[in-house]
């Protein structure tokens, strides 16, 4: 009888799973807070080493409390708001920007069948809110009242939706030969094998969407301080401004853990259903720094492209190259294709993917290709 | 001919998938964390917020409330044109990301039924794909025009 009139299941008024809920929640809190002060740190000390530099040394041993130090600057800083800007637009996107993030971070796997709490489907939700996260960036662009910021929102929107595609089918690959979309079940197949090794084509789509997607360098056009000031979030001050920052460090981090479950084996490749929760945990947090520090590998040695570049690499290039390799796993599957023709085909395409970047990349400069598109618009003298 | 037929259709994916393990919660309380982590993470942007309005120096003065622009007083309206191009790429992502969302079902259960499923699909990929190439060739892919 409850059961018909209760549609939710049993448990929806029950005060043990939301008080459970709540407990993980505010765990996750800490922990990423915590995280986040440590990948500013080790993001400056990782691309001073890049640059030959020492990056932060004062503050604490070796510099390790300078994050909690900016912190604490920046709540004692004054929060400005602009005239022009649309009041409660640019008050509430640091909220709309930050909320999304700290979601996909409560569904994410970090050991087996340990979490905040596992959807059975965890792929899709996480992908619909990282794409939330765009809001957040319109409302901060449009709410500022100013060009620079307006323009940067704008560039960011154009290119977070163009990589969502190329991002989505990427993961979609995978998800073919998985079968399910739930992040736990995903991980706990990829026992023998991670997916990457199946499916190399879409860990590198994956990658360069993601890195576009969270706008680092080289895909930092939005926010590229050199053009268009600081894009966004120009306007923003104070504890505002580190809300945006502090909603890209956790963006990274939980992005590094999904791409880490979906094509590394998150917590489960090599041996972790056997080791115990520790080595799982080891795994989830080692995989998700790894691609962090993959990505400042990328920033510190890529010049950032231009937004021409940006949208046809993506367009032309990543986009037919999914939708190929997707039809290429549905004939394998269909077929019932050994696993390693997976492999082979997928691999054929990462390796046209790689000459395509780098055909692009050790291109001769000319006027010509250095005007490039802007030729229409620009009146070039003639050499 | 089942055994040939199962020798033919490598189980790649009867290897690789695991039974599907019910969930200890219910479709709904799965949720319920999502809903304390949406309220958690209002509540940690307001007090960072409140904190910095109790913490922070406030002063009003003059130009203090100036947009930045280059730190020359700004020149003209504060919005600024933006190309069409923006719009043919946002119809674009629409008719894409719709596409994604045909082929998310799709792509977690189409090895459990006839191949014809498989070709269907192939058909929908395809219309999408002329599309493609046809906003490639009227040009809306590029930039600079």
């Amino acid at each position: 009888m409850s059961e018909v009139l209760n549609p939710f299941g049993s448990e929806i008024f029950g005060i043990w799973n939301w008080l459970d809920a709540i407990i993980r929640v505010v765990i996750m809190v800490t922990v990423m807070t915590v995280v986040v002060m440590y990948l500013i740190y080790g993001e400056r000390k990782i691309v001073a080493r890049f640059q030959q530099r020492l990056g932060p040394t004062r503050t604490g041993p070796a510099g390790l409390l300078q994050s909690f130090a900016d912190a604490l600057k920046l709540v004692g800083k004054e929060d400005l708001r602009p005239k022009r800007a649309d009041r409660w637009v640019f008050e509430f996107a640091p909220f709309a920007t930050f909320v999304p993030v700290f979601i996909t971070l409560s569904i994410l796997p970090f050991a087996q069948d340990w979490g905040v709490r596992n959807l059975p489907l965890g792929l899709f939700f996480m992908i619909s809110a990282l794409g939330l996260e765009i809001v957040g960036v319109m409302m901060a662009g449009l709410g500022s009242g100013n060009k620079f910021a307006l323009l940067g929102a704008v560039r960011a929107a154009a290119q977070m939706i163009s990589y969502e595609i190329p991002l989505v089918l990427s993961l979609l690959a995978v998800v073919m030969i998985a079968g399910t979309l739930d992040l736990n079940q995903m991980a706990l197949q990829q026992d023998r094998y991670p997916y990457v090794i199946l499916q190399p084509l879409a860990f590198l789509i994956f990658f360069t969407a993601m890195l576009s997607e969270l706008h680092r360098a080289p895909f930092d056009i939005p926010v590229a301080e050199s053009e268009i000031v600081g894009g966004y979030f120009v306007e923003y001050s104070g504890i505002r401004w580190s809300m945006f920052m502090l909603s890209e460090y956790a963006a990274m981090w939980g992005f590094s853990i999904f791409g880490a479950v979906v094509f590394l084996g998150g917590w489960q490749f090599p041996m972790g259903e056997d080791w115990g929760w520790g080595w799982q945990l080891a795994l989830t947090m080692g995989k998700s720094l790894a691609f962090i520090f993959v990505m400042l590998w990328v920033r510190a040695t890529v010049p950032r492209l231009r937004i021409d570049q940006l949208m046809s690499f993506c367009w032309k290039v990543l986009l037919p190259m999914s939708l190929v390799q997707i039809l290429a796993n549905g004939f394998i599957l269909v077929y019932g294709g050994p696993y390693w023709l997976l492999t082979l085909t997928s691999s054929l395409g990462a390796a046209v993917l790689v000459a395509i970047i780098m055909r692009q990349a050790f291109r001769r400069s000319s006027t010509k290709t250095l005007v490039g598109a802007y030729r229409t618009q620009l009146q070039v003298p003639a050499p | 001919m089942q055994a040939v037929k199962t020798a033919r259709f490598f189980p790649i994916c009867g290897e690789r998938r695991r039974p599907w393990k019910e969930p200890g919660l219910s479709f709904y309380d799965s949720y319920s964390a999502v809903l304390v982590a949406t309220i958690a993470g209002i509540i940690l942007v307001g007090t960072a917020v409140i904190a910095a309005k109790l913490l922070a120096p406030f002063g009003r003065e003059r130009g203090k409330d100036v947009s930045y622009e280059c730190g020359m007083l700004p020149i003209g309206s504060n919005w600024s044109q933006v190309h069409v191009r923006y719009y043919l790429l946002a119809i674009l992502f629409l008719i894409f990301d719709v596409e994604t969302v045909f082929i998310f079902p799709w792509a977690v259960t189409f090895i459990d039924f006839p191949k014809y499923v498989f070709y269907e699909m192939l058909v929908f990929i395809g219309v999408l794909g002329l599309g493609l190439a046809y906003a490639w060739r009227r040009g809306v892919l590029e930039w600079g025009r």
